[in-house]
């Protein structure tokens, strides 16, 4: 891959983290309120200390400046601190990654293990049974609320059936594989569906379209078997834009936890975002932001590269 | 959840005109899709139930039954979906429900379908430097989780449901322009295209009446995914407290307010997730069944 190509690329990222960080420090300055509200109730800060507060933080600058301190500050690692606990907001933060990387990773895998398959029946059996059920079967997962569906789930499995947990990532005192993960299980399923039904739709056209090429036919010609066509020859060149789009997805599969976490009381980001919107905890919900932001504008440039990377001809368009 | 219709419809191709006797195959072809036929008839019913609610409804949907109070009753003949926790008649609270649900998510998604084809036009037309500014907007509209910033936004908004209708639709429309840019790019060069310019067409008429009609069908496939799409979302914002308020009933208001009640009343839980899912799967097969009658090459 040429390195103006991924020097160019990495430039052109750039703008975009400007440009979202702007929109969101207009967002924030949207919000009803001042960070200083918390002082002006109390009755012991007198205004000369109301004062000196706007004064040390920073808020009587104007804004530009406002707006290259706190961008500055958000990469030092400074994102402020939590209204509600008082902690560095990037602290707070930091403590529920492992939850999410967790819930998103299994329901990550959980997905590919199931689509990838599916996908790749489908296309081979083109117009059979299974294919028409895959068909359905993705038409009703992408149709299906995450928010219900995860309702519905508890109610069956947790309420009327009692087999597995309907809340939290572990029972109080019992810190076992076992345990963690049986309440791992529902959150990862009902997180994952979405994306086994899109991610199945896409490895099936994308197969079936490489499964009508030309070097296909050669290899059936040269009499090879059937398997080693699909897995071998096709699959591969299937798999591309499959992974760009799968790739894309990761963001998604990262704000989806929003509600998962919250409805399965999954104690990671998703949940601190919510959290965070309930109690007014700005410096928090801008901090998480920036990050998804940045985290999505990572990815995308990730894609691009692995893109040029597995498919040459992309660099010279 | 929105995202996936939207970019299988950047696989779109350009095709040709859908219009005159291309019209009676674009019908066959709609018609032959039995899941979207069947589809048209589900929404159709919705539309008219949402539309018809105060006449069909048996209750007030804020009427509150006192002596039931904190005894949410179960599904009867008396109350077909069972009664809340406020003793109000779910059925009557699904049905108005709809009204909210419905009319937000077309409002939403016309919406965002305007503001996407008006950006992607300019840009397939002008191309150059306006074309560069605005798809690099687009990226930068793309590059904010949809899903937080509406929920930060509504969150710190508290807002009404024209509010609402807005905030989905600012953040709905980028697929469509990007859609809308490659079909016009397409037709720029088209010899329609070019008599219309030798004939001192403006940009404007050219727009609007050779190269917009040609896009037609993509864009109706677009806005009809966009309403599943519009609709999911504004009954998450709903869902998390952060949408519609109450006691306005959606259908993502109902399920937030079933949450506590799950396991002694369950049907005020699976009612109006029901009634999402049937709406949203019979979009997106309305949307499937249109893109193959309108858009047969993608």
């Amino acid at each position: 891959m040429s390195f103006q190509y991924v020097i160019r690329r990495v430039l052109s990222a750039i703008p975009l983290l400007v440009g979202v960080s702007l929109i969101l420090f207009a967002v924030l300055h949207l919000a009803p309120g001042s960070p200083l509200d918390v002082y002006a109730e109390n009755p012991a800060v007198t205004p000369e200390a109301l004062e000196n507060i706007r004064v040390s933080l920073g808020l009587d600058r104007p804004l530009p400046e406002q707006y290259v301190r706190w961008f500055s500050s958000f990469f030092r690692g400074n994102w402020g601190y939590s209204i509600r606990t008082n902690n560095p907001a990037i602290e707070d933060a930091l403590s529920r990654l492992p939850a999410t990387i967790i819930l998103s990773g299994s329901a990550f895998l959980l997905a590919l293990i199931i689509a990838l398959p599916l996908g790749i029946i489908s296309a081979v059996k083109r117009y059979s049974w299974i294919d028409h059920a895959a068909t359905f079967f993705s038409f009703l997962g992408i149709s299906t609320p995450v928010f219900w569906l995860a309702l519905m789930v508890q109610l069956l499995f947790s309420v009327q059936l009692g087999w597995l947990p309907s809340a939290g990532m572990s029972s109080i005192g019992d810190d076992t594989i076992i345990n963690r993960i049986r309440h791992l299980i529902m959150p990862a399923s009902v997180l994952s569906l979405a994306f086994v039904a899109g991610w199945s739709r896409y490895v099936r056209s994308s197969m079936i379209e490489v499964l009508s090429l030309d070097y296909i036919r050669t290899a059936r010609s040269k009499g090879l078997r059937e398997q080693i066509i699909t897995y071998r020859h096709a699959l591969k060149n299937a798999l591309i834009p499959v992974v760009t789009v799968i790739a894309l997805d990761l963001a998604v599969l990262f704000s989806g936890a929003v509600i998962t976490e919250t409805v399965f009381a999954w104690p990671g980001l998703g949940r601190l975002f919510i959290e965070s919107m309930n109690g007014r905890d700005y410096p928090v919900l801008l901090g998480l932001m920036m990050f998804g932001s940045f985290g999505l504008i990572f990815i995308n440039l990730l894609t691009d590269l692995m893109y040029a990377f597995l498919d040459p001809r992309v660099r010279y368009e | 959840m929105t995202d996936i219709p939207q970019t299988q419809l950047e696989f779109a191709e350009v095709d040709t005109v859908t219009q005159g006797s291309n019209a009676n195959r674009s019908l066959k072809r709609f018609l032959r899709h039995k899941p979207a036929t069947v589809s048209l008839v589900v929404l159709v019913i919705l539309a008219v139930i949402a539309l018809l609610a105060p006449v069909i409804s048996p209750y007030d949907p804020t009427a509150q039954d006192f002596m039931i109070m904190g005894n949410p009753q179960p599904p009867s003949a008396e109350h077909l979906m069972g009664t809340d926790a406020l003793g109000r008649d779910m059925f009557a609270r699904v049905l108005y429900g709809a009204r909210v649900s419905l009319a937000v998510g077309l409002l939403s998604a016309l919406m965002a379908s305007l503001i996407g084809t008006m950006i992607g036009a300019l840009a397939g037309y002008y191309g150059g430097l306006t074309d560069d500014l605005l798809m690099r907007f687009v990226d930068l509209m793309l590059s904010i989780p949809i899903l937080p910033m509406t929920i930060l936004l509504a969150g710190i908004l508290r807002p009404s449901i024209a509010l609402i209708v807005i905030i989905i639709g600012t953040f709905g429309w980028m697929g469509t322009a990007r859609l809308v840019r490659s079909r016009f790019l397409g037709l720029r060069e088209a010899e329609f295209v070019e008599a219309s310019h030798a004939l001192g067409g403006g940009a404007s008429r050219i727009i609007t009446k050779h190269m917009l009609p040609n896009a037609l069908g993509p864009i109706i496939v677009a806005t009809t995914l966009a309403v599943g799409g519009a609709i999911m979302l504004e009954s998450a914002l709903s869902f998390l407290g952060l949408g519609v308020q109450p006691p306005t009933p959606t259908w993502g208001n109902l399920l937030n307010e079933s949450r506590q009640w799950l396991s002694l009343a369950p049907w005020m839980a699976i009612f109006p997730g029901l009634f999402i899912l049937i709406t949203v799967l019979a979009v997106n097969f309305l949307g499937d069944g249109l893109r193959d009658a309108l858009d047969p090459k993608s």
